[in-house]
């Protein structure tokens, strides 16, 4: 009888939510990459490609904590302080950091990092120059303070800091070869660098002086770069690769889980990434905007979301700043948006009638054009010609390889085209930067001039007080989808990552750039 | 003979340039560009000042003339120049990959052989008769079901009986055969069936034909055993066409097992140049078309010079 209580007890304590499992030490963790790494440069690329096989080999200042994103904290900053005015950030450096070659990481190694993101060389290239526009300068007073001093204050400053692309790298390779990181990998990260073979992959062993005491867990990981899908699928199957941190589709994840049966657990968020449908502004009727909102209006999102989220990483309706996010707009704002309506019926019968007023024919042909890629493009390429059918409009779907599509966007090629945002944050800056004039941001493919969009953009930009913020991009979300209608979303993606349940210490984010984490990553066998 | 090869050798240098100043126009105009596809593929901003520097950079905002004297000097020095993508010289990333492509081909070639020959043969031989038939179904099959899908099959059957994939690293020969070859057995025997196929139905109707020839029934009036007609006289000269087939699906093999490469995650020169193109790296494509291309003319030769081994009536002058 005594026998039995404690095994009832030890099975209630066993499975009892509090009882958690202490890492273990060792093992080698294998996980696919779906794409290849441009460069290993973290400054000038922007791809996850490069982030998944590499970031393990670096430090930041501060980083996002994947526990408890968004939430920063310190990695290689012990400590930072913000002045009363918002315009000077101290940080201080933790002490005894060492590079993987053995030399003492300072305050200098900081600074030269970051002036090599904000205030880049001749001939260097930074893609996130343009998210530091409010960083006057950088100093360096001693060994163990960084000070960024700023031009006007800006809200999500130490966020925009904590971007995962942001490896701290050494002075003195940077003084010497500022391209030295674009085919070397030189950090004070949990892992140093084993080897690479171009298209088959990458492989880290344990820093034994890392800084954290205890930490990482793993002996070493082994990226393996799988760009088809079904040899992705046969590889986790087969359990040479647990996990790929990217994503999967839900026919994906059903075909893992009967698979693999209890051996796989799966976690699924909403995804910072969105696709959208960019109007070419610069053609008619797509100038006229009774024409763009007959466009939006047709969509049923809601409908579209249940069905595609059956069959695609699709799902979230939203505007422009992430649904569910601290800077979504509520729904009961949303949904007085053109198109986000729950009344589809009422809101294809006014699209009709914008069609007769803009003097569009029943029947009116256009170009949706679209990457050619199957996941999730290709389903919301196809939803998206059904439902403008379904207001008398003939959308001719064209499927462009991804270079091609790039060029044509790029070049105004095209009535629509099926067009997409992917970040690491959910910051406005970020998330609206793409829709300001064409004039002055690249990523507008619209073609679009309006000042009033600009002025908002920058007014939420140096706006400290929260609520205050919040109406200036709610306000540049009405202008932009509902007023003038420039672009339209269309349904914000889903991620779902299926992994085998050795793999253990891991939490999905809202994004693949902050992943993964290899620093607390941990096998149970 | 040695006539015949200068004389071919000599062919081989315009042929290859011929190759170099199409793949160069040809990947020019071709839309998209590297640049932009690695700075704003991921959806990030970019300023087109940054897009601009870049350009410079690797050069792709000089003229096309500018640009295309560069390349011909670099292969004038047999420098195939730098991968845009990685920065890699493009020999070290194509010869990387280029032995296991190549050592796939020839095992792939080596089973389509070892089962073409004497398939094909026993067909003949035994035309209309069951053997006949059955052979004719394994042909038919083999031409019917592409290797990708074949590799599939094999895939998710060893996958789902035996738990088994394999190994997703390539190991070197010389490092490892046991390992190399648990790679690489599949896919080749995935391409050699298909291979086999063609190979097969060719062997089959040159010997028909042969086996109609005079000097065929004039050895069987000797009184000649059959397996000395076929062996000695008329298989040797029907493989000469078989022959062709082989050297030229060898060739095709070297740059041309793109999706199998893809289903069995095989880092060889097919994937290599789908990756290539989809990059713009248009420093690599060119190496690449220059390496396929040398390969079809190698073959070609060594089917020229297996041709008059096969059949001594065959001269060079």
């Amino acid at each position: 009888m005594r026998k039995v209580a404690l095994a009832v007890l030890l099975a209630v304590l066993l499975a009892a939510p509090g009882v958690a499992q202490q890492p273990r030490r060792g093992g080698t963790l294998t996980y696919i990459v779906t794409a290849l790494p441009p460069s290993f440069d973290g400054h000038r690329e922007t791809t996850f490609a490069m982030l998944h096989p590499v970031k393990p080999h670096y430090n930041y200042l501060v980083k996002f904590d994947t526990q408890n994103y968004p939430k920063v904290v310190g990695d290689l900053a012990e400590s930072w302080t913000a002045s009363n005015d918002g315009r000077t950030y101290t940080f201080k450096i933790r002490r005894g950091v060492k590079f993987h070659d053995g030399s003492t990481l300072t305050s200098r190694d900081i600074k030269a990092t970051f002036d090599k993101i904000i205030f880049p060389k001749e001939g260097v290239v930074s893609a996130r120059q343009v998210i530091y526009q409010s960083v006057q300068r950088i100093e360096a007073p001693d060994p163990q303070t960084v000070i960024f001093r700023l031009r006007f204050a800006a809200p999500s400053f130490v966020e925009k800091l904590a971007s995962p692309f942001n490896f701290v790298y050494k002075a003195d390779i940077l003084e010497r070869d500022p391209t030295f990181y674009e085919r070397n990998i030189m950090g004070t990260g949990p892992f140093k660098f084993v080897e690479y073979v171009r298209g088959s992959h990458w492989v880290g062993r344990r820093n034994d002086d890392y800084f954290k005491s205890g930490l990482p867990y793993l002996d070493g990981y082994r990226a393996l770069f799988i760009s088809s899908r079904s040899a992705m699928m046969a590889a986790l199957k087969s359990g040479q690769a647990l996990i790929e941190f990217r994503g999967v589709s839900p026919a994906e994840r059903d075909d893992l889980v009967s698979t693999l049966g209890d051996k796989i657990a799966v976690q699924s968020q909403p995804w910072n990434c969105n696709l959208i449908v960019a109007f070419n502004t610069r053609k008619k009727p797509f100038d006229d905007v009774r024409f763009r909102r007959a466009l939006t209006l047709a969509v049923d999102r809601w409908g579209g979301s249940a069905a595609l989220s059956k069959i695609a990483f699709l799902g979230p309706v939203g505007a422009v700043m992430r649904p569910g996010s601290e800077f979504a707009m509520p729904e009961s704002e949303l949904v007085k948006l053109a198109g986000y309506g729950r009344d589809i019926t009422a809101a294809r019968q006014e699209a009709r009638r914008l069609l007769r007023e803009a003097g569009v024919p029943e029947g009116f042909t256009f170009t949706l054009k679209n990457r050619s890629v199957a996941m999730p493009y290709e389903p919301a390429g196809v939803f998206l010609v059904d439902q403008w059918r379904q207001v008398g409009l003939n959308v001719q779907h064209v499927q462009q390889e991804t270079a091609k599509y790039l060029a044509d966007q790029r070049a105004g090629d095209y009535d629509a085209s099926v067009d997409f945002a992917c970040d690491f944050m959910d910051d406005p800056d970020v998330q609206l930067a793409k829709f300001v004039s064409a004039d002055v941001s690249p990523l507008n493919y619209g073609g679009y001039v309006d000042r009033q969009l600009d002025a908002l953009y920058f007014r939420q930009s140096r706006t400290a007080n929260k609520a205050e913020r919040l109406r200036l991009v709610h306000q540049f979300e009405r202008r932009l989808l509902d007023e003038r209608a420039y672009a339209m979303y269309v349904l914000w993606w889903q991620r779902i990552i299926p992994y085998w349940k050795t793999l253990q210490g891991y939490k999905t984010t809202t994004n693949h750039y902050v992943e993964p984490d290899m620093e607390a990553y941990w096998l149970s066998q | 003979m040695s006539r015949y090869i200068f004389t071919r050798a000599l062919l081989v240098l315009p042929t290859l340039l011929a190759v170099a100043v199409l793949i160069f126009l040809l990947m020019r105009v071709v839309p998209g560009d590297i640049v932009e596809l690695r700075l704003v593929l991921g959806g990030s901003y970019v300023t087109p000042g940054v897009i601009a520097a870049e350009r410079a950079r690797l050069g792709l905002d000089r003229p096309l003339w500018d640009q295309f004297l560069h390349y011909l000097v670099g292969l004038a020095r047999l420098d195939l120049g730098l991968s845009m993508w990685s920065g890699a010289p493009v020999a070290h990333e194509i010869g990387l990959r280029l032995a296991l492509s190549l050592q796939l081909a020839v095992m792939a070639t080596l089973i389509a052989v070892a089962l073409a020959v004497p398939l094909g043969t026993l067909a003949a031989v035994y035309r209309g008769s069951w053997i006949d038939q059955a052979v004719q179904l394994f042909s038919v099959a083999g031409l019917s079901i592409p290797s990708f899908w074949l590799g599939i099959l094999l895939i998710l059957f060893l996958l789902s009986v035996f738990n088994y994939l394999p190994p997703l690293i390539f190991t070197p020969l010389l490092v490892d055969p046991k390992a190399n070859l648990a790679q690489l057995i599949w896919p080749a025997l995935a391409v050699g069936y298909r291979y086999s196929a063609v190979t097969t139905r060719m062997t089959r109707s040159a010997l028909l034909e042969v086996l109609r020839e005079d000097y065929v029934r004039t050895a069987w009036a000797k009184g000649l055993r059959r397996t000395v007609i076929v062996r000695r006289h008329a298989l040797r000269n029907a493989l000469l066409p078989v022959v062709t087939v082989i050297g030229l699906e060898f060739a095709f093999l070297i740059g041309g097992l793109v999706v199998t490469e893809q289903v069995f995650n095989l880092n060889g020169i097919g994937k290599l140049t789908v990756e290539a193109i989809a990059q713009r790296d248009y420093t690599l494509i060119q190496g690449l078309m220059l390496v396929v291309a040398a390969g079809y003319i190698l073959a070609n030769f060594v089917v020229d010079v297996l041709y008059a081994w096969l059949d001594p009536r065959i001269t060079y002058g």
